[in-house]
């Protein structure tokens, strides 16, 4: 009942501070902009910031958080032709099957190791082309990286054993190849072998821009073909001859690119640090790159958390400064509204009565501007998508949170004008003209 | 109903009884501003006490007094001191909205008293919408409507041409006759003449205190 009460007479407290405020529209419209911009600002900021992490967070999940991923890289030139004994133009670098193996004899809690070799080369169907890079790998590929296949199926041990020629495309390749067929069953060529297609990969969820990531992780997936690593061992042996400017350039690799299986996500960086030093071991040259898509990500993270620190004390001055126009304008109010005061004392308010109604006046006023910083924080990353074709995502607590912080600037910056005006002496207040 | 008792300024002591119509006269800086707060219960004495009804309220606390003002005083002054952004019905209803009163009963009240000043076809109406004497009247029925002991009235003519200084005086009447008690401060003789006690404050102390 008494609740009931307390309820209805603050119904009525607002409805009288909605009234205060509507007449003096355009001061109290003003008041409010204050804390209109500035949680629409952090709305919109973080929407924009959160878009960017999120483009590069998946772009990293893509590569599988457990993951760690080794490319062969050609080593600097003043390297090159360090392997003299070999007695052959034959440049030779990178990762190796004894790599392999040695990874998976010494490093604990390392499960899969997924080897592929990568050659580019065209893929032919009929008279069209694509430039693609052909990865020979094993059949558990696509669970470990996080990819799909989206029609058909990918190779599996059988094809592997057997060696056969059958390929898997990427999404991208399809549009290019057969734009109007299924490629299911077709084969396409490339150089004087053919491959069978059985398979359509999906195209990855985000696909990532070339320039984003190191080495051959550049190479979005659609872009790849994948043959069983077998296949691509017997077809291609392991010197790859490439027609550059004039002269050839004759290239042993035994392996691309390795990808680690870590059983648990605190081993990760512990079995980076292994690989690596295995590595080092059997690398003098450095003709490998180690990607670890958990340290991206982590990296990414606390990127993400200084991005958020910023913005917030961004949003902290800006609603400090709202709250300063607020306080601001309820003070002049209350020296305003001296007369009102003292009439509602002598009719029998109590100071915590006058408290109340220039704090419900206050927090209307930032609540108000609270709800239309919302409304546009939640438009504008729209727009900014739009027109900038920019990734952004509203987050469920970023508006809340402004929310909230612009509803407290109103009880923090007007508690001082409501006490003030409680405090006034009644007598001295209904004498004020 | 007990009886009202004052000991202020200096050495001054009087009571007044339910029913009472008193002036209170004097001239300025006799007194009477502060008599008047000190009945009102808008200031406390340094000492002395004064009970209302049967209350001492020189010594409660300001929540206390708030609230004494509010179920038991009404207040008229000179200058009207209606709220501008309210209404008419809205005004009369304040004390009660005080003392949380259902919005509904308090509404039926005020529109009630409205009526009774004359001024049911003007609930809805700003007070700057009024004359100087319908805005008093409107005061007069906030100052009814919490049905108080005693009604306070500070120069409720001052601000009045003559025609509406006499309609308010002849309500002021009006209600004496239905038995409330008036205490009506003032310096216009004219407006004295009309009570049945006249008390005259000099220097802070009783000059007089003449009962026809």
């Amino acid at each position: 009942m008494i609740h009931g009460f307390n309820l209805s007479s603050l119904k009525r407290t607002v409805r009288l501070g909605i009234r205060s405020l509507w007449l003096h529209r355009l001061r109290s419209l003003l008041t409010a902009l204050g804390i209109v911009f500035g949680v629409c600002s952090v709305i919109a900021m973080l929407a924009i910031g959160e878009g960017a992490s999120y483009e590069a967070q998946e772009q990293i999940k893509n590569l599988g958080s457990q993951n760690i991923i080794v490319n062969s890289v050609k080593p600097p030139d003043d390297q090159k032709v360090s392997d003299r004994n070999s007695q052959s133009y034959v440049l030779q670098y990178g990762l190796t099957y004894q790599d392999v193996q040695r990874i998976q004899a010494t490093i604990p809690g390392v499960t899969v190791v997924l080897p592929a070799r990568i050659i580019r080369d065209y893929v032919w169907n009929i008279s069209r082309r694509v430039d693609c890079d052909i990865v020979g790998t094993v059949p558990w590929y696509p669970t470990m990286r996080n990819q799909r296949v989206a029609r058909g199926r990918f190779f599996n041990e059988q094809d592997m054993d057997e060696d056969t020629s059958v390929c898997v495309l990427g999404a991208d390749m399809v549009r290019a190849l057969f734009p109007l067929e299924s490629p299911l069953g077709r084969d396409v060529r490339v150089g004087g072998e053919y491959y069978k297609v059985i398979g359509v990969m999906e195209p990855a969820a985000y696909e990532p821009k070339s320039d984003d990531l190191p080495g051959d992780q550049a190479k979005p997936a659609a872009h790849r073909m994948f043959i069983p690593l077998e296949t691509a061992k017997s077809r291609y042996g392991e010197v790859l001859l490439r027609r550059r400017s004039g002269s050839i350039e004759a290239e042993r690799v035994e392996l691309h690119e390795l990808t680690v299986k870590v059983n648990s996500l605190e081993e990760v960086t512990s079995a980076a640090d292994a690989i690596k030093a295995v590595l080092q071991r059997n690398h003098p040259k450095k003709d490998y790159q180690m990607v670890v898509p958990l340290e991206l990500l982590k990296r990414a993270e606390r990127t993400k958390e200084i991005f958020n620190i910023v913005l917030g004390s961004i949003a902290a001055i800006s609603l400090l400064v709202g709250g300063i126009g607020i306080m601001n304008i309820m003070l002049a109010s209350v020296t305003e509204r001296t007369r009102e005061i003292g009439i509602r004392r002598a009719l029998g308010a109590r100071r915590r009565d006058i408290v109340v109604q220039f704090l419900v006046e206050t927090v209307i006023l930032s609540g108000t501007g609270g709800v239309l910083g919302v409304l546009l924080g939640i438009i504008i990353p729209f727009i900014v998508s739009y027109a900038a074709g920019m990734k952004t995502i509203v987050t469920f607590w970023a508006p809340m949170l402004a929310f909230t912080i612009s509803a407290l600037v109103g009880v923090v910056f007007g508690i001082y004008p409501a006490l003030r005006a409680a405090k006034m002496d009644p007598v001295e207040a209904l004498r004020h003209e | 109903m007990g009886s009202v008792t004052v000991e202020a300024l200096r050495g001054v002591t009087f009571d007044i009884q339910p029913g009472d119509y008193i002036s209170i006269m004097g001239p300025s800086g006799c007194g009477k501003s502060t008599m008047l707060n000190l009945l009102g219960c808008l200031d406390r004495p340094s000492s002395g006490q004064y009970f209302l009804g049967n209350e001492d309220v020189s010594q409660m606390d300001d929540d206390a007094l708030s609230a004494v003002r509010g179920a038991r005083l009404g207040f008229v002054f000179q200058s009207y001191n209606l709220i501008q952004q309210l209404t008419v019905v809205e005004n009369i209803e304040i004390p009660l909205y005080y003392q949380e009163r259902p919005e509904h009963e308090s509404r039926e009240q005020a529109r009630k008293l409205a009526a009774r000043v004359g001024l049911e076809h003007r609930l809805d109406h700003k007070p700057f919408e009024l004359s100087g004497g319908q805005q008093q009247r409107v005061a007069i029925a906030r100052a009814l409507v919490n049905d108080p002991l005693v009604i306070l009235a500070d120069e409720p003519t001052g601000n009045l041409d003559s025609k509406s200084g006499k309609e308010i005086l002849a309500l002021f009447d009006e209600l004496h006759q239905q038995g409330k008690t008036l205490i009506l401060v003032t310096h216009d003789s004219k407006v004295a003449e009309r009570s049945y006690r006249a008390i005259r404050l000099a220097d802070g102390q009783i000059e007089s205190d003449i009962r026809r």
